[in-house]
């Protein structure tokens, strides 16, 4: 019998903003524990939160870029459940009625985005353990999928398309390194044909997307051997382990959490009117997937080229101000540049070097010479050239006179050259250069040649 | 007329002129509790040097407020620097770390904030009983519970330990006691007062408000503490009246609702009761009966929301940020032998209760029902302020009881805030008045207002209270 997977993936985004969901503390990553905290955010006694708009309005634009329906009326619940992680030993969540509904990202469903509110960082040392508050608060966005997953390689093409519009919309940077990208997953597995599923495992603990497409190789033949082996699949929670490179079994659906969500009574329904709606529409940049189309259509770029430049938002806006007259070769230039963000490179310099070597000022080989000085230095093009030299003789004139001694010179190469030897003129054309100190334009000096030769 | 025994208004009148200093007050009840608390015990924290300090920092001759009075606070409010217990072993050896809002608000006007007051442990109770640190006892009837669950900011006003004080209502908490102890108690419109700082019992009901000796006093309290607050979203962004308090109930129509008449109440509670609504018509007041139907759901409903609130509000106290640690074998173990130790028998039955009333499978029998009568008994009162402009009742059905009565029957106590709930499950404002006397113990008129109102009732206490003696009453300590 053949077996088949579904997968459902619940994933959690740190948004960009530059203060926790509740409280004025900062949400930067890699500060000494415990020093991005106050009582908010502690949950001392007696404090009250108070929203972070910017958090509503990430969320939206996630969820309009998603294509979801956006919750006129939503509100904020508690999540009831005891870790020392969680402050107040409840998470402000939403429940049932979340920002946003509905959506899909390529051919997978979205069910649902809400916003919640991230928990600490626990740390175990040898005789205890410390938990760092500097997380607490952060703004997280749960984003649901609906079971729309058969392989391991969905999955991973579902999150990195994910990664590529939340990247895109500026709602996070999604650096999985700084867990601002966390993702939980169910899957089952029933006999290809079944439309009921199997019996749902949660797996936690997968801090990448590659570490979610391990989890799944690993996991569903797992359970397709177990099947097979006749055993029955319960309902449960497993632990990924990326350096065993294993599941583990967390708990068993007996032990599963009673959440007791309520509505939140200390901050107020969240409403969206038309006017805030809008404003966050006017904000929804291109997605990927149109920005792709757009480039090989008004660009004339490959869909190689496309695809390269669109998957980092970045480096698309870079070539778009650098596109000039030749996109391609711009184009070429920008894809060799590893960091966008921090080099020093200016859009215009990149157009302003295309259109030197297009000018035949300078000769493709030179190109390169500058380009990598405009990678070191930052200068502009034409101030690099001109430091080293590199300009090309395009005038007719100089090039004549070269040509007219170089002919003079060598009267051998001429009689070659008119007895039918083309490859002579190479031998004049080199006369040429050397006259010139290498500067005159190869190509003009070819032409001034031939025409010289065959025209006397 | 000893300086412990004056009102803000007539304080104010004696510092502005320097005919007495802020010091001077300030070391007049210093005296005075020094005298009387050993027997009350209302205060569960006083820093005389720290009081006397403040005293000589403010300008009492200044135009502010409250400048040079002091004031005691309910030990459920975080001051910068001194203890927050709320009368909880969980909390003992915790400092608070922050100013409350209306700590801050206090500051700015002037006042001293001259020590904390018991109070039933996280706010629950009627009777001050379950506090961790003791009872504290009715200034009228040593032998007698001084309400609840501000019991010590009451008695501290009615014995005269301090000029006025702050507490907390989330069913009754301010008025019940307030009534029991012969003073006047405010409780706010939901969203009046800011939040921030108060530590949470039912966060959807809860509201700070002043305990005072006269009408005049509560309404320059309430011009204090009221107002918008950025930090606590449910806050209300309404400007603050000047709460004139004069002009009298003529023209004005007060709503008798004949559900607050019950079988089994005090005679003499009735009496006191109904003589002061019919003082307050041949003062110029229309009496209109008005109905409440749902009244009767109001303890039910309370319990259900309160102690779901409850519930998540009291999780925090776990002993892994602040606060008493019990060590166990691990996380878990901490937790419970924390909690177990840490929280008293009430506090724990209604975590209990709030818990059972969200889990799966409850939560639409209980909590949410729970939510569809809350509606309903709102819009009893929206109906009934269609008829009147305030509406007027008991406070309580009897006077305050023997310490122990009740104690072996939480449901019996329950039913001690059966005329003050409605008004919390409505967010609508009250504020109960001395009414006379059942026997020697004081009696309390209760006057219920529309949100936002707090004007209206205001002027119906002041007229009241300007036409009758009772608030010149003290116990003899
Ligand atoms: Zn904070």
């Amino acid at each position: 019998m053949d077996f088949e997977a579904v997968i459902g993936l619940e994933v959690h985004v740190q948004l960009k903003t530059r203060t926790k969901i509740f409280c004025g503390c900062a949400t930067d990553f890699g500060a000494e524990p415990n020093t991005r905290v106050c009582p908010v955010c502690l949950g001392y006694p007696g404090v009250l939160p108070v929203m972070n708009e910017e958090a509503i309005r990430k969320t939206i634009l996630a969820g309009l870029m998603i294509g979801c329906d956006i919750t006129r009326h939503s509100k904020w619940d508690r999540k009831n459940y005891f870790y020392p992680d969680m402050p107040k030993n409840y998470q402000i969540s939403q429940y049932d009625l979340p920002l946003c509904l509905g959506g899909k990202v390529g051919a997978v469903g979205v069910t649902r985005i809400h916003l919640e509110e991230d928990v600490a960082k626990s740390f175990h040392f040898a005789t205890n353990s410390g938990v760092d508050f500097n997380r607490a608060g952060t703004p997280l966005m749960e984003i649901v999928s609906e079971p729309d997953m058969r392989t391991p390689e969905d999955a991973f093409n579902y999150l990195t398309a994910l990664k590529e519009i939340l990247v895109t919309g500026g709602v996070s940077d999604c650096d999985m390194e700084k867990g601002q990208l966390r993702c939980d997953c169910n899957v089952s597995v029933r006999p290809v044909g079944q439309v009921t599923f199997g019996e749902k495992i949660e797996i936690k603990n997968m801090n990448s997307i590659s570490g979610v497409k391990r989890a799944l190789e690993y996991e569903i033949p797992r359970q397709i051997n177990a099947l097979k082996r006749g055993e029955k699949l319960q309902q449960e929670t497993r632990r990924w382990d990326d350096d065993d490179g294993k599941t583990f079994l967390m708990r068993t659906k007996e032990y599963a959490h009673d959440y007791r969500y309520f509505p939140e009574p200390d901050l107020m329904p969240v409403v969206v009117d038309d006017t805030m709606l809008a404003e966050i529409r006017r904000q929804l940049p291109e997605l990927p997937e149109a920005r792709r189309h757009r480039f090989v259509a008004q660009y004339g770029l490959p869909d190689y080229d496309a695809g390269v430049l669109v998957a980092n938002g970045a480096l698309a806006n870079f070539f778009e101000q650098a596109a000039g007259k030749n996109p391609k070769a711009a184009a070429n230039w920008i894809m060799t540049v590893s960091e966008i963000t921090t080099t020093p490179i200016q859009p215009e310099h990149i157009t302003e070097l295309v259109a030197a070597i297009d000018a035949g000022q300078i000769s493709g080989k030179q190109g390169k010479d500058v380009f990598a000085e405009m990678l070191a230095a930052g200068k502009p093009p034409a101030l690099i050239i001109k430091e080293k030299g590199l300009a090309q003789v395009s005038d007719t004139g100089a090039i004549e006179a070269f040509a007219e001694q170089a002919i003079a010179a060598n009267p051998k190469s001429v009689a070659d050259f008119r007895a039918g030897n083309k490859a002579a003129l190479n031998a004049l054309v080199g006369q040429v250069m050397k006259l010139s100190k290498g500067k005159a334009n190869p190509q003009l000096v070819s032409s001034v040649l031939a025409k010289k030769l065959q025209g006397s | 007329m000893s300086l412990f025994a004056l009102t803000i208004a007539e304080l104010r009148e004696k510092l502005r002129t320097g005919e007495v200093s802020a010091r001077e007050v300030t070391q007049a009840l210093l005296n005075r509790i020094q005298a009387v608390d050993g027997k009350l015990n209302a205060y569960l924290w006083l820093n005389p040097d720290d009081a006397l300090a403040q005293a000589e920092r403010v300008d009492a001759k200044s135009d502010k407020l409250l400048a040079g009075i002091p004031i005691a606070v309910k030990d459920v409010l975080n001051v910068d620097g001194q203890p927050c217990t709320c009368a909880s072993k969980i909390l003992k050896g915790y400092t608070s770390v922050y100013d409350a809002q209306v700590i801050t608000r206090l500051k700015q006007e002037g006042a001293i904030i001259l020590g904390r007051t018991n109070m039933d442990e996280f706010a629950m109770g009627s009777s001050t009983e379950n506090s961790s640190w003791g009872v504290t006892r009715n200034p009228w009837d040593l032998e007698r519970i001084p309400g609840g669950s501000s019991g010590g900011s009451a008695a501290c006003v009615a014995g005269d330990e301090a000029i006025a004080s702050l507490g907390s209502d989330t069913g009754g908490s301010i008025r019940q006691p307030a009534a029991v102890t012969g003073c006047v108690g405010l409780k706010p419109t939901y969203g009046r007062v800011s939040r921030y700082g108060l530590v949470a019992f039912a966060s959807s009901l809860d509201q700070i408000g002043p305990f005072t000796k006269t009408v005049a006093d509560a309404a320059t309290m309430l011009r204090v503490i009221a107002g918008h607050d950025d930090r606590d979203s449910t806050s209300v962004p309404r400007p603050v009246p000047q709460y004139s308090i004069a002009g009298g109930v003529k023209g004005l129509r007060l709503g008798l609702p004949k559900e607050y008449f019950i079988p089994g109440m005090d005679r003499e509670v009735e009496a006191a009761v109904r003589a002061a609504i019919r003082q307050l018509g041949s003062l110029g007041a229309e009496i209109v009966e008005i109905s409440l139907p749902h009244t009767e759901y109001a303890v039910a409903v309370y319990y259900l929301i309160a102690t779901a609130e409850a519930s998540a509000n009291l999780a925090r106290f776990d002993g892994v940020r602040y606060g008493a640690r019990v060590r166990g074998e691990d996380v878990i173990d901490t937790y419970g032998k924390t909690r177990g130790a840490g929280f008293g028998p009430e506090v724990k039955r209604r975590i209990i209760l709030g818990t059972y009333a969200l889990s799966a499978g409850y939560y639409d029998a209980y909590y949410l029902r729970a939510q569809k009568v809350r509606t309903l008994i709102r819009q009893d009162f929206e109906k009934a302020f269609q008829k009147c402009d305030a509406i007027v009742t008991p406070t309580t059905a009897e006077p305050a009881f023997k310490i122990g009565e009740k104690s072996a029957d939480p449901l019996k106590m329950y039913l001690c805030d059966i005329f003050t709930i409605s008004c919390n499950l409505a967010g609508n404002c009250g504020i109960s008045v001395p009414c006379g006397f059942a026997g020697k113990l004081p009696v309390g008129l209760q006057i219920l207002g529309k949100a936002f109102d707090e004007e209206t009732i205001l002027r119906v206490a002041q007229a009241y209270e300007q036409s009758t003696d009772w608030h010149k009453q003290r116990p003899v300590l």
